[in-house]
């Protein structure tokens, strides 16, 4: 059914070398609007770098990657983010030191027009402006349940309100596509389940295609329709969960290990 | 009236105004000397500079060292403005004021002309923009000069002779200001690119650039009138303390307003973190250039208003050494709080030119450099944060919005 949906993400021979070390090696995927893919694979396999060619942190050695149609190899990230594309961290990067609030409001900022003189001479723009992005990061912080906590230092918040805090923060940049880097890492069985209900939930509300990187099991067979694994920089299966799970490259390389258990 | 006193605008507002009329009705009736005019004057003008670079360091997490360059380069380009204009030249005020407006307009072409193409390179940029700031000033001084020099200068000469003072002082400070930001600017586009150590490094590089050519500024430079080593004198003093408490109330509004905005939290955020902010849609590039060159601007018309105050300049004033003093003043306040920058920049003056010159016995003046280096490294055992930490006053700090009630209909 999914197949009639248009494309979203392509990428095509993706490569990325760091100086002689291999780290995505003909890497090619297709992603189609409202679905929830998995990638996965052994620490080291380039599933993080893949994300940061995607954003623009890295340019790729070969390879494209087209979003909607454009072209984002060598685009600045910002300019990345900008046409619809979002993403988490694998290690929380939050703005520490910034309130909640600010965190989300910040990521509200290229969709502000007022400028610098408007801000110095607090005109009606500035004023509306500011109205608006307030309006929208605290409807945002009232979905994730952080509304009572806006005004804290982000720094402070408990580790699992951070992780929903950092998904929050990356919505709030308007995207069609959200890239999650290990949203369970760290996360206790019970907050995974729950973190499965919100990536469902915020799929279906926000009309996301979710692209998820992951390490646990657990979350990724649940709730991801099509799985990627990669070894060493390169693709060795792709399917559904089931399929994948079965696969005896993938149970050779990756699962094997954990199958045991 | 109590509840109106409790609003932090209106107290601060009312506390700086009523500021500025003491000191002016304790200068009218002369029980404030030069002496301790020029050190209040001097602790404004130490703040300003210190502001801009709290702006550029402790807000956007850019190491800069080279404010005083911009310093010296706001208060040489004002002063060399009022000092021709006193004898009777008005090329000084035509060439800066009308070149800068051709360089900003060039720069803005260039600008949008460069947006249509993706990925153009640092260099690029660079060269583009260095071509279009000489443009303009070449323009200025080949076509406005001869053109509008004559008659600007009859025209505010037939106004009374205070009214065209004032308006040239203000416009040679904007001059000032406006040099330092273009120069700024192009410095800002190669080097910010550069990580937060080696910005730090380059900017040091500037500031003994600008010194080492106001050494030789009427050798190499074509400006006799500046005397290279042997400092500049004649310079009209036409600063006033109604200036000084405007240009500091402009730049402090400025930064307060600036930094309470979403342009604010952009600057903040990528000193918290820098892949984080681009990863969230900010520019970085931008957002550096644009605290960089604010930063910048302040320093300027800082050096304008110390320039016309003492009336003398002399290139070891904006030396390799001068030039930590802001550094020192914002890390004694408190990285990221304009309070205690506010607070130590006048203290600094304060302490160091006021109070130990007069405490200290005749001959031991230069014990005040034993003095406070011992200061700053106590406080620094004491306080590493800084006097004020992140502190603010309620006028300067951030005010968040009341939380939400779940549920609450959109007003």
């Amino acid at each position: 059914m999914s197949e009639e949906r248009p494309v979203i993400l392509e990428i095509k021979g993706l490569t990325h070398y760091f100086d002689s070390l291999k780290a995505v090696s003909d890497f090619s995927i297709t992603l189609r609007e409202g679905e929830l893919v998995g990638l996965i694979g052994p620490n080291g396999a380039g599933k993080t770098t893949v994300f940061n060619l995607i954003t623009g942190v890295y340019r790729p050695t070969a390879g494209s990657i087209r979003f909607r149609g454009v072209e984002l190899v060598g685009l600045p990230p910002h300019e990345i983010i900008r046409l619809g594309i979002a993403r988490t961290f694998q290690n929380i990067r939050l703005f520490p030191n910034l309130t909640v609030l600010d965190n989300v409001r910040i990521a509200h900022h290229y969709l502000v027009n007022y400028g610098v003189f408007d801000s110095f001479l607090r005109s009606p723009r500035f004023s509306k402006g500011e109205k608006e992005i307030t309006e929208l990061a605290q409807e945002l912080l009232e979905i994730f349940g952080l509304a009572d906590r806006q005004n804290d230092i982000a720094g402070s918040l408990p580790y699992g309100m951070q992780r929903k805090l950092e998904i929050a923060r990356a919505l709030a940049t308007k995207p069609q596509l959200l890239l999650l880097d290990e949203p369970a890492a760290g996360m206790n069985p019970r907050e995974i389940d729950q973190l499965m209900e919100l990536i469902h939930f915020i799929r279906d509300k926000f009309n996301l295609t979710i692209f998820l990187v992951e390490h646990r099991m657990r979350l990724i067979m649940n709730i991801c329709e099509w799985i990627t694994v990669m070894d060493f920089g390169e693709i060795i299966a792709r399917g559904k969960p089931e399929e994948v799970r079965n696969n005896p490259k993938v149970i050779e390389a990756y699962l094997g290990r954990l199958a045991i258990r | 009236m109590v509840q109106k006193l409790k609003n932090p605008a209106v107290f601060f507002m009312g506390g700086s105004l009523l500021i500025f009329a003491i000191i002016q009705f304790l200068i009218e009736t002369g029980r404030l000397n030069a002496y301790w005019q020029t050190i209040l004057f001097w602790g404004a003008a130490m703040t300003m500079v210190s502001l801009g670079l709290n702006l550029i360091y402790g807000f956007n997490g850019q190491f800069s060292l080279g404010q005083f360059g911009f310093y010296a380069l706001g208060a040489y380009t004002s002063a060399d403005i009022t000092w021709r204009w006193v004898r009777g030249d008005p090329s000084g005020l035509i060439v800066v004021i009308g070149g800068s407006v051709l360089a900003l307009l060039l720069m803005w072409g260039v600008a949008s002309f460069l947006k249509r193409f993706y990925g153009v390179s640092v260099f690029t940029e660079f060269v583009f923009h260095s071509v279009a700031t000489i443009a303009g000033f070449a323009m200025a001084l080949k076509f406005l000069r001869p053109l509008l020099g004559p008659v600007i200068y009859s025209l505010i000469q037939a106004l009374p002779e205070p009214v065209g003072r004032q308006i040239v002082f203000f416009l040679a400070l904007v001059g000032g200001a406006t040099i330092a930001g273009i120069v700024s600017f192009l410095f800002g586009i190669p080097v910010l690119t550069l990580g937060s150590d080696y910005f730090g490094i380059a900017t040091l590089g500037f500031t003994i650039i600008v010194k080492v050519l106001l050494d030789n500024s009427d050798t190499i430079l074509p400006f006799p009138e500046m005397k290279g080593a042997r400092g500049m004198v004649g310079i009209p003093k036409w600063t006033t303390w109604p200036w000084v408490f405007a240009c500091f109330m402009f730049v402090l509004l400025f930064m307060r307003n600036l930094l309470h905005s979403s342009v604010g939290r952009a600057i903040v955020s990528v000193r918290e973190d820098e892949r984080a902010a681009s990863l969230m849609g900010i520019d970085i590039a931008r957002t550096k250039i644009l605290a960089f060159v604010i930063g910048s601007i302040f320093a300027g018309l800082a050096g304008g208003i110390r320039a016309h105050d003492l009336g003398f300049l002399h290139p070891t004033m904006f030396g390799f050494l001068p030039s930590f003093n802001p550094l020192i003043i914002v890390v004694f306040g408190g990285l990221g709080s304009m309070t205690g920058t506010i607070i130590t920049g006048f203290f600094w003056v304060f302490l160091l030119e006021g109070v130990l010159r007069l405490v200290l016995p005749t001959g031991f003046e230069n014990w005040r450099y034993v003095i406070y280096p011992l200061v700053l490294l106590l406080l620094m055992l004491l306080r590493p944060q800084g006097l004020m930490g992140r502190y603010e006053i309620p006028f300067l700090r951030q005010t968040y919005p009341p939380v939400r009630k779940p549920g609450e209909v959109k007003a």
